[in-house]
């Protein structure tokens, strides 16, 4: 075992890298939830992205158009979930289940003619002189513009959640539908478009696995990031900063995981491949004591006539 | 008199099965009180849900100072300026009361700037509330305050109003009355819609009255008596529930310092109740919602199991039973929400008498359901208690408040009770249902039961105890004889009004 190989700049610049797609997929996901509506759709939304990003990425050689690309698809997966739940009522656990199991299918007959390719890769931000700066430089300013869109995207939903009246009239739906619908809100279309901001994020999400985390396409990449996306909106209590810190703490385990790996360290790979999603889940139940916070219309049905 | 503010004019809505509303015409003058009276069922929601905006008439018209008006979303019945103070539904208890206020309004204002105008608001018309607590927090009268302010903020013509005393002490019922007069001073016109015949006596100015959807009288109430009103509503005679006096038998259960921490954030802890409750006497127990009514039902019935020695029945510590041990040694209960507290709304009756009644009408043998013994025990409800069902295979869901209340009721005063607790019993009854099961609970009581009522409907406590107590922040008052208290004296044990402190902050 050698632990000096592990570089504790690179180590530590790797972890905005691991927590990126955790981030924007629990931050849609925390909208969506806002507004009451639970889409267990999560894993499938980001799967759908992943090679909807890659294939596109892939074909115009532009890594942007392919984040792009990503979105719309994750979003127009969503879709179907808010086809399902919103127009014809269905129980939202079961139709997010089925979104997750089709978007692992269908992305595996999409991404058929992509195994083994190569994406263009996508640069990091120049920010000059200022990223010579020992250090911080390195660990802060060394990343792609993905990386910073996501955490500008979570400062943007804590904002617009706290101070302005979309994001009021967003947790009013999630908090009580049925009054929210009496004083004139239109429920359903703001749910819908709350699931398919979810989507497009999920999206986005899975496209940074695989265009730059991993950077290839395989079957069910995505590998479960969907399913601790889910538990992280819960476990932060609905709260996008602790939802923040609780991304980087899962994108320091892998990071550690991976190093840990890589040094040799005597303990079974499988240990340490799960050891971010146990822990990660583990500190986040004793962070979150105030169980009150959830919307109180969580995953109800909407219905205009009750 | 100058052109009505508002008038109907042969407004009908029908729903699949259902008239709710037919040919029905009523006009309001600026200024006007105008009470809607009429039992559950009767259309008035559906009528103001009309000029609300929120559904609309199949045919009739409505006229808004002489010009056409459609509503087509509340939204436009708010600029048209309709205010309404809903009964239930329109609060979001994790909000505070000035984010809940900025909801309600067209183009509210940045929240420090609202926070002020509400605050001068709630100042001029003697309304006490601040703007930065959680509505979750709030009393019902409080949260009352939060939808009157809603609409005055708006300067409304019209404001309806929707059974809005009906979760308030007599105390808040007066400051809500004077209110009301000064903005009908002002020159607001007021629906107000009610089913407390005395209430509308004192406040309005004319009453329409419905039946089944259609407009049954119009009267002046000041110079109606409420029995008269009553009839025109119900369409029969009514019957007042008897009793005999008789004497008080044995102590059958009490409790010694009963505490319980409250189950949740919006709950209320149950703060060292004592009592005693004898054979053959009623305990009537009052007092405003949330204020630790469920709390003790669920402390007696065992499904929040309580500490030793604080429950003993008939000599027994029952304390940390459960609700089928308790059962089984002849302590009945009933819940209020007959739709998933006390029924399961998705299960037949039969599967509903199943539920409570395999204990002790011996419905089950060795983890085997009898079911054809359920359904007889069914049956045996739905005749006694009349209540109006296709039959036992029926869905609880199907029936109408007042018969599924009738056979939750039922159901468990069948299975001879020798304590029986019931919250609201007769909660979103019809009046005639109501006085069947206030009856039923008197003749229980006259065969040598203890009963413990809880209600927020304090005529009928006054008409059933013969004792009476008040819950108020989950402490029990000293229980009095029911037979001559007043009303003063029952709104001071009930805690007087909410929040009066806050007026001067």
């Amino acid at each position: 075992m050698d632990l000096s190989a592990i570089n504790p700049i690179l180590f530590i610049a790797g972890f905005f890298v691991a927590a990126t797609p955790l981030i924007f997929a629990a931050v849609g996901e925390l909208v969506v939830e806002k507004t009451g509506v639970l889409n267990l759709g999560v894993e499938g939304m980001m799967i759908i992205g992943a090679i909807c990003g890659f294939a596109t990425a892939v074909e115009t050689g532009s890594p942007l158009l392919g984040f792009a690309a990503a979105a719309v698809g994750g979003a127009v997966l969503s879709l179907l979930f808010a086809f399902l739940t919103q127009v014809m009522l269905a129980n939202q656990v079961a139709s997010g289940l089925a979104l997750t199991l089709f978007g692992l299918g269908f992305s595996a007959l999409l991404g058929q003619s992509y195994v083994g390719v190569k994406p263009p890769r996508l640069a990091d931000v120049d920010f000059g002189s200022l990223a010579e700066i020992p250090i911080f430089g390195p660990i802060i300013l060394s990343h792609d513009l993905i990386v910073y869109l996501g955490l500008a995207l979570v400062v943007a939903v804590w904002a617009v959640l706290k101070y302005t009246r979309i994001g009021l009239v967003l947790r009013a739906v999630g908090e009580n539908h049925d009054a929210a619908h009496a004083l004139g809100y239109k429920v359903v279309r703001i749910r819908t478009l709350a699931i398919m901001f979810g989507g497009a994020c999920a999206g986005v999400g899975g496209a940074y696995i695989s265009l730059i985390r991993v950077p290839q396409w395989t079957e069910g990449m995505t590998a479960g990031i969907g399913w601790i996306a889910l538990a992280l909106v819960v476990f932060a209590s609905w709260k996008p900063f602790r939802l923040l810190l609780g991304a980087y703490l899962f994108g320091g385990l892998v990071q550690l995981q991976l190093n840990l790996q890589g040094a040799g360290v005597a303990i079974p790979v499988e240990y340490l491949a799960m050891s971010p999603y146990v822990i990660t889940i583990v500190v986040l139940v004793f962070l979150s004591r105030d169980k009150g916070a959830a919307p109180a219309s969580l995953g109800r049905i909407f219905h205009a006539s009750s | 008199m100058t052109q009505p503010l508002l008038s109907l004019n042969a407004l009908t809505k029908a729903y699949p099965g259902v008239v709710a509303n037919d040919d029905v015409s009523l006009s309001i003058a600026a200024g006007e009180v105008h009470a809607l009276l009429g039992e559950n069922g009767a259309g008035k929601s559906t009528l103001v849900k009309m000029i609300y905006g929120l559904v609309r008439p199949d045919s009739g018209q409505m006229h808004m100072n002489g010009a056409p008006f459609t509503p087509s979303e509340p939204r436009a019945a708010r600029a048209a300026g309709v205010g309404m103070v809903f009964q239930h539904f329109s609060l979001f208890d994790a909000l505070s009361v000035a984010e809940n206020i900025a909801l309600g309004m067209e183009n509210a204002p940045k929240l420090s700037e609202l926070s002020a105008r509400i605050s001068a608001v709630s100042e001029a018309y003697g309304l006490p509330l601040s703007p930065d607590r959680i509505v979750g927090d709030l009393s019902a009268g409080e949260r009352q305050r939060v939808e009157i302010i809603r609409c005055l903020l708006q300067e409304p013509k019209l404001l309806i109003m929707d059974e809005p005393t009906s979760v308030l002490t007599p105390q808040e019922v007066e400051i809500l009355f004077k209110t009301l007069r000064k903005l009908s001073a002002e020159g607001t016109a007021i629906l107000y819609i009610s089913h407390k015949l005395e209430e509308i006596r004192t406040l309005c100015d004319s009453a329409t009255i419905l039946r089944l959807g259609k407009v049954v009288g119009h009267c002046m109430p000041r110079e109606t008596t409420a029995r008269e009103m009553a009839e025109l509503m119900v369409g029969k005679l009514l019957q007042t529930p008897t009793r005999a006096a008789q004497p008080a038998g044995d102590v059958l259960l009490s409790l010694t310092g009963l505490r319980a921490k409250a189950p949740n954030t919006f709950g209320m802890a149950l703060k060292d109740i004592s009592l005693e409750l004898r054979a053959g006497e009623i305990l009537g127990i009052g007092g405003v919602a949330g204020n630790g009514q469920d709390e003790l039902l669920a402390a007696l019935s065992g499904e929040r199991p309580a500490g030793r020695g604080m429950v003993v029945l008939k000599g027994e510590d029952i304390g940390p039973l459960g609700p089928t041990a308790r059962r089984a040694r002849g302590l009945l209960t009933a819940p209020e929400e007959r739709m998933g507290h006390a029924a399961a709304p998705d299960m037949s009756l039969t599967e509903n008498a199943m539920l409570t009644g395999a204990l002790r009408q011996g419905l089950d043998k060795g983890g085997f359901l009898n079911w054809p013994a359920a359904r007889q025990f069914a049956e045996d409800v739905i005749k006694q208690f009349d209540v109006r069902t296709p039959g036992p295979h029926a869905a609880a869901r199907s029936l109408s408040g007042g018969n599924l209340q009738k056979f939750v009721i039922g159901r468990e005063v069948m299975q001879r009770p020798e304590v029986f607790v019931v919250n609201q019993p007769t909660w979103g009854v019809d009046a005639s249902a109501a006085a069947a099961i206030r009856q039923a609970l008197l003749d229980l009581a006259q065969n040598g039961a203890a009963l413990i009522v809880i209600s927020q409907d304090l005529d009928e406590l006054m008409e059933i105890s013969d004792r009476f107590a008040a819950l108020n922040e989950g402490r029990l008052s000293d229980p009095r004889p029911a037979q001559g208290i007043t009303v003063e004296e029952i709104g001071l044990m009930m805690g007087g009004a909410h929040g009066m402190e806050v007026a001067h902050v």
